[in-house]
């Protein structure tokens, strides 16, 4: 019998191999369940959960809400337009706020990195990062690695490659801790200003050319790039950019090998990504966020078991 | 206390043949029922009835389903360490079935009531009846009687019925040991 290390889920960074061994196994029992005519169990129908987005989501808290109702967990709302968050209210003074109705469980989406962290040495309850500013998005990074896993049998070995906006991506910031203590290779791909100085310390390489780095990997990760994180010009256009960085049709045929190809949306197609490519067999994205749901209600399941 | 056996192997062979001859006489050839294992445990010794069933009524199929209800314990947060979750496999519908129920031990009665729970949501059987090996008879925590039983045992709660398989224990053996959870 396994439980979490964590009480919280704030990074893929503070996991361990076996806590995401754990998440994934359990996912695979909510993946049937998920199947059946009656899509729901009663594991958690004592729990209150709080989704506090104070940043727009679309997929991620569906994701949330469904797997939480999957469970049986009752579930608030929170976003921070129409909030006492516009009349000034600090963000631990909202959340305590919140947490004296009696709620078991945060899930934070918020727009500044550590937020998640932060609340985590102030209260009690559990808290699952679902994105915090430019830091991590584990659940994405597990749905990700459990993506992978499903269509490549195990992670051990593979060549995974995550190309586009590095540097502002909280989505690299979970997959590259989460394939590398799953035991695959890492490199990463993009124009050197939205790659942050010495990423090689993590333990990833970096590759600026497409086709030499797509030639090198099993799977491809296609980050969306962030026109709300660039202050300054990171690119010189978006024309230029789909130029040499786009992963289109023609330049996945021109490789050998077939390549697996992600996308954790929402996609900017004609940029990052060709519409010849996002819709075609190569393509996992709608497995990745169907696989979403049942990875966060292994999450869900796992952080109040333990509370 | 002196862990003692209460069913050896050969005991063990004997009650599930008259176990199956009971259903048998019940259920006549199986046409409208089904056997569903709880999991884990209770899996081994559906396993086995339903291999003399399909032995006796010479049939090969004779529905069987495995149920696992970890996610719908009540003891889910009271618990130290949150349960892992074993394979549900009923590749049949419920409706209008005949359902018997299989688990090894029955103790307090609260894995029969989640049993119970997460089989109506694979749907509506007509009626279910409970099969066990062993009836712990003073422990019930909950009004849940099974309808076929393998062997009464009045035992106190700070003993522990432990059955074995040959599958994974190396034979087959039912025992009370002291509980060393107490």
């Amino acid at each position: 019998m396994g439980a979490l290390s964590q009480k919280h889920l704030i990074g893929i960074k503070h996991l361990q191999k076996s806590d995401i061994e754990l998440i994934f196994q359990t996912a695979d029992n909510f993946k049937d369940i998920l199947q059946r005519p009656i899509k729901k169990v009663p594991s958690l129908r004592d729990i209150t959960i709080a989704n506090l987005f104070f940043e727009d989501s679309t997929r991620t808290r569906i994701s949330f809400e469904l797997a939480e109702k999957r469970l049986s967990a009752d579930t608030i709302n929170f976003s921070a337009s129409g909030s006492s968050v516009k009349k000034g209210e600090t963000l631990l003074d909202t959340v305590r706020n919140i947490l004296a109705m009696k709620v078991d469980m945060i899930v934070m989406r918020h727009s500044s990195s550590g937020a998640a962290d932060f609340l985590s040495q102030h209260i009690s309850a559990s808290i699952i990062n679902a994105g915090d500013g430019t830091h991590e998005h584990p659940t994405q990074g597990l749905l990700d690695g459990y993506s992978v896993r499903e269509k490549c049998g195990e992670l051990k070995g593979l060549n995974y490659l995550i190309i586009g906006d590095i540097k502002h991506s909280r989505v690299a910031g979970s997959d590259i801790p989460l394939m590398l203590k799953m035991g695959a290779k890492v490199k990463v791909c993009g124009p050197p200003t939205l790659v942050p100085k010495h990423i090689e310390e993590l333990g990833v390489t970096y590759e600026p050319n497409l086709k030499k780095a797509l030639e090198w990997c099993d799977v491809a990760n296609v980050l969306r790039i962030q026109l709300e994180r660039m202050d300054i010009k990171f690119v010189p256009s978006l024309r230029e950019y789909a130029l040499t960085y786009g992963v289109n049709k023609e330049l996945l045929d021109s490789i050998k090998k077939k390549i697996i190809i992600m996308h954790p949306g929402p996609i900017n197609r004609g940029v990052e990504l060709n519409s010849d490519v996002a819709d075609s067999k190569q393509s996992i994205i709608l497995q990745q966020v169907e696989n979403g749901v049942a990875i966060r209600m292994a999450a869900l399941y796992l952080l109040a078991g333990r509370a | 206390m002196q862990p003692r056996v209460i069913l050896d192997s050969k005991k063990l062979t004997l009650t599930i043949t008259r176990l199956c001859h009971q259903l048998i006489e019940q259920h006549k050839d199986f046409s409208n029922s089904a056997i569903i294992g709880v999991q884990p445990r209770g899996v081994f010794l559906a396993n086995r009835i339903h291999q003399k069933l399909s032995e006796i009524l010479k049939r090969k199929d004779i529905e069987y389903g495995k149920l696992d209800i970890t996610f719908y314990r009540d003891d889910f947060r009271i618990k130290s360490k949150p349960m892992i979750a074993d394979e549900t496999n009923i590749s049949f519908s419920l409706e209008g079935k005949n359902i018997i129920l299989i688990d090894d031990v029955l103790y307090t009665g609260r894995t029969i009531r989640s049993a119970l729970d997460a089989m109506l949501d694979y749907g509506r059987p007509d009626d279910v009846e409970l099969l066990v090996l062993i009836d712990r008879r003073l422990q019930r925590h909950l009004p849940i009687q099974a309808k076929y039983v393998g062997r009464v045992v009045d035992s106190i709660a700070a003993e522990k019925v432990k059955v074995e398989w040959k599958e994974t224990d190396g034979a087959d053996k039912v025992w009370i040991v002291e509980d060393d959870r107490q």
